[in-house]
């Protein structure tokens, strides 16, 4: 498979001049690592997008009343932008960009196993993320049942659904086919002598996540057929009015969009494993708990979506077993936690950009995933479900998490993958400016929501003011973070000092090759033996 | 790519399958003519999981694959499985 080629070994994926130029180089260019990027441009591109949209949202929230926009927009509004953020950044995100670009080099490989598959892929995510941009620009509205596309009344609203529906359907081809993609290389082509044992936590984690992309996705897409048919030719299996069930949707729904949290969680955590080790110049502690923790998340991550419906008319005995099964998925998450704590004990830590984030990660994941165990507990769901609260435990654990997962890799990964350094005191000065602002854009939203202020209204009561105005200047702040930190990486991937090989001095594979990597990744393909090991200090 | 086997399966097998995947079709409607109450849909997916079985292992070499696909692939029943027994935790004591 890995058969040797004349493509020469000096020349980095960057430069490589092959049968295209220009824009044609990258999108028909079948090399792992400019699909990654291709990723991250698109991705960035729409998260920006969902920025504004989320800044907008918490402008009308800045007082009482209509401020710039009406019940309709501010539902649109709330719509899209977790259509956009859901499907299109946090759940292809990491493994689509990262895991792109590294998987491959992490594990001694020329490329992954289906080099076309992948590229297809990139082009199966721009046909769905264009599919669901045209709901907003053209038809009858934009959609505005939220993003989880709720029966009935995802089949009842006059807004445009179809091409919403449609869109996220597409999408979740491109995450199947990325899975399956993963699930072969990491089968096939790792390094000879690097077994399971010795595969860094990075790709373990990938793989966990390609078994979850694999399995889960098929059902959301099936669910989302049948809200369409439902809506075309009345079929009657979430209506009741025709005998139908809607809470068959959400269990529909949950059973694929619970596992996709662990989509977007699992790679972050990876990235974080190996933030951790290189800064602390240490042997990763516990890399048999992590590993088994990351396939035990993937495979109870399964069996818990029903604590997203704790308040839908589900039966006692269904709500007991949700509950229990989420405190248990609770625990391999802990262990991971006491991992990476215990990885940095008595280590020589060398704090920079990357250490930032990777801890200011561990702190917001802490915060999202304790209060995620207020809403695993039946009683007190009861009483924050639907407010402010839920939307602050999931902006901790999904921004908070993935998002800060992800600028903890790109500062890690960036010298390899642009062969450039980039300026390191705007990029603390950013990760500092976003992480007050992160704070202060979602901590008031804990209390807001104990004081009972319902999510997804685009009004509230006086009451509900001071922490509203906290929490909307906090969006601001935030913004000017991730301004500083993106104009850094930019500026610093065009004419930042030259990066070494190594500028960490870690120990896994993609910083044995030159940065930028050529285009073969390795000139020969290593070899591991008895004594190497992925963390080896 | 060379040390691979390569089972020759005649094509008598795959008419019997595909006689045996008809005749489950055609018991699969038939079987919601009767009366079955709460195994209505226990019925179907069993129907279903046969010929799924049948199609996975024939018209998708399984049988003659290496062991540790048949594992992931039984695995992924397992998974399917438990999904469906948890979904009916709701509906069987609504
Ligand atoms: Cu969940």
């Amino acid at each position: 498979m890995q058969a040797s080629s004349h493509i020469p070994h000096d020349v980095s994926y960057l430069e490589y001049k092959g049968k295209h130029n220009g824009l044609l180089s990258w999108i028909l260019s079948t090399d792992h690592k400019r699909i990654g990027l291709l990723y991250m441009y698109s991705m960035m591109t729409l998260f920006l997008v969902g920025v504004v949209l989320g800044l907008a949202m918490k402008f009308e929230l800045i007082a009482p009343g209509k401020t710039i926009m009406d019940a309709q927009d501010y539902n649109a509004v709330f719509t899209v932008h977790g259509v956009i953020m859901i499907f299109m950044i946090v759940v292809p995100g990491l493994p689509a960009v990262f895991g792109n670009f590294l998987l491959p080099i992490m594990i001694g490989a020329k490329d992954v196993a289906f080099p076309k598959l992948n590229l297809a892929s990139w082009y199966v995510y721009i046909a769905g993320a264009l599919l669901v941009i045209a709901s907003l620009l053209f038809g009858d509205g934009s959609p505005d049942t939220g993003w989880t596309f709720y029966a009935p009344y995802s089949f009842k609203t006059g807004a445009n659904m179809l091409p919403a529906i449609f869109g996220a359907f597409v999408l979740g081809f491109s995450s199947i086919l990325t899975g399956l993609n993963f699930i072969v290389t990491i089968h096939r082509m790792r390094a000879p002598g690097m077994g399971w044992t010795k595969m860094p936590l990075f790709p373990w984690t990938l793989y966990g996540t390609a078994w979850i992309q694999l399995l889960a996705t098929p059902v959301v897409g099936i669910t989302l057929v049948l809200v369409a048919l439902e809506r075309i030719f009345g079929i009657g299996v979430f209506d009741p009015a025709l005998g139908g069930d809607p809470i068959l949707y959400q269990h529909l729904f949950w059973i694929y969009s619970h596992p996709a949290v662990y989509i977007m969680i699992l790679p972050a955590m990876g990235a974080i494993s190996e933030v951790i080790p290189t800064f602390s110049q240490k042997h990763v502690f516990g890399y048999k708990a992590i590993v088994a923790s990351t396939m035990a998340i993937a495979f109870v991550g399964y069996f818990v979506w029903g604590h997203h419906m704790f308040t839908s008319g589900m039966s006692g005995t269904a709500q007991y077993t949700f509950s229990i099964l989420t405190f248990l998925v609770a625990i391999p998450s802990a262990i991971k936690v006491f991992n990476w704590i215990s990885t940095m004990y008595k280590g020589s830590i060398n704090v920079q950009t990357p250490f930032y984030w990777a801890a200011s990660f561990i702190f917001v994941f802490m915060i999202g995933g304790l209060s995620g165990l207020v809403l695993g507990a039946l009683a007190t769901d009861v009483y924050v479900h639907d407010t402010a609260f839920v939307v602050a435990h999931f902006h901790f654990i999904v921004f908070g998490g993935v998002g800060f997962a992800f600028f903890a890799a790109i500062h890690y990964w960036f010298p390899k993958m642009f062969g450039r350094m980039y300026d390191s005191l705007w990029a603390n000065v950013g990760w500092i400016i976003f992480f007050i602002g992160f704070l202060a854009l979602y901590s008031p939203m804990f209390y807001l929501g104990m004081q009972g202020m319902p999510r997804r209204y685009y009004d509230y009561l006086e009451q509900f003011h001071a922490a509203n105005i906290l929490s909307t200047l906090g969006s601001w702040v935030m913004t000017l973070g991730l301004v500083i930190i993106i104009i850094n990486l930019f500026r610093s991937a065009k004419s930042g000092p030259i990066a070494g090989k190594n500028p960490w001095n870690g120990k896994t594979l993609e910083w044995t090759v030159p940065s930028p990597p050529p285009v073969e990744n390795f000139e020969t393909i290593p070899v591991y033996h008895e004594k190497d090991g992925p963390y080896e200090y | 790519m060379t040390n691979e086997k390569h089972h020759i399966v005649p094509y008598s097998t795959y008419a019997i399958i595909l006689a045996a995947l008809l005749l489950f079709t055609f018991l699969s409607v038939a079987i919601t003519g009767i009366e079955l109450g709460e195994f209505t849909v226990a019925g179907a997916l069993l129907l279903a999981t046969i010929k799924s079985y049948l199609v996975l292992t024939y018209f998708m070499h399984l049988k003659f694959d290496k062991a540790y696909i048949r594992i992931m692939v039984g695995f992924v029943f397992l998974v399917f499985l438990a999904v469906i027994i948890i979904t009916f935790l709701d509906y069987y004591f609504r």
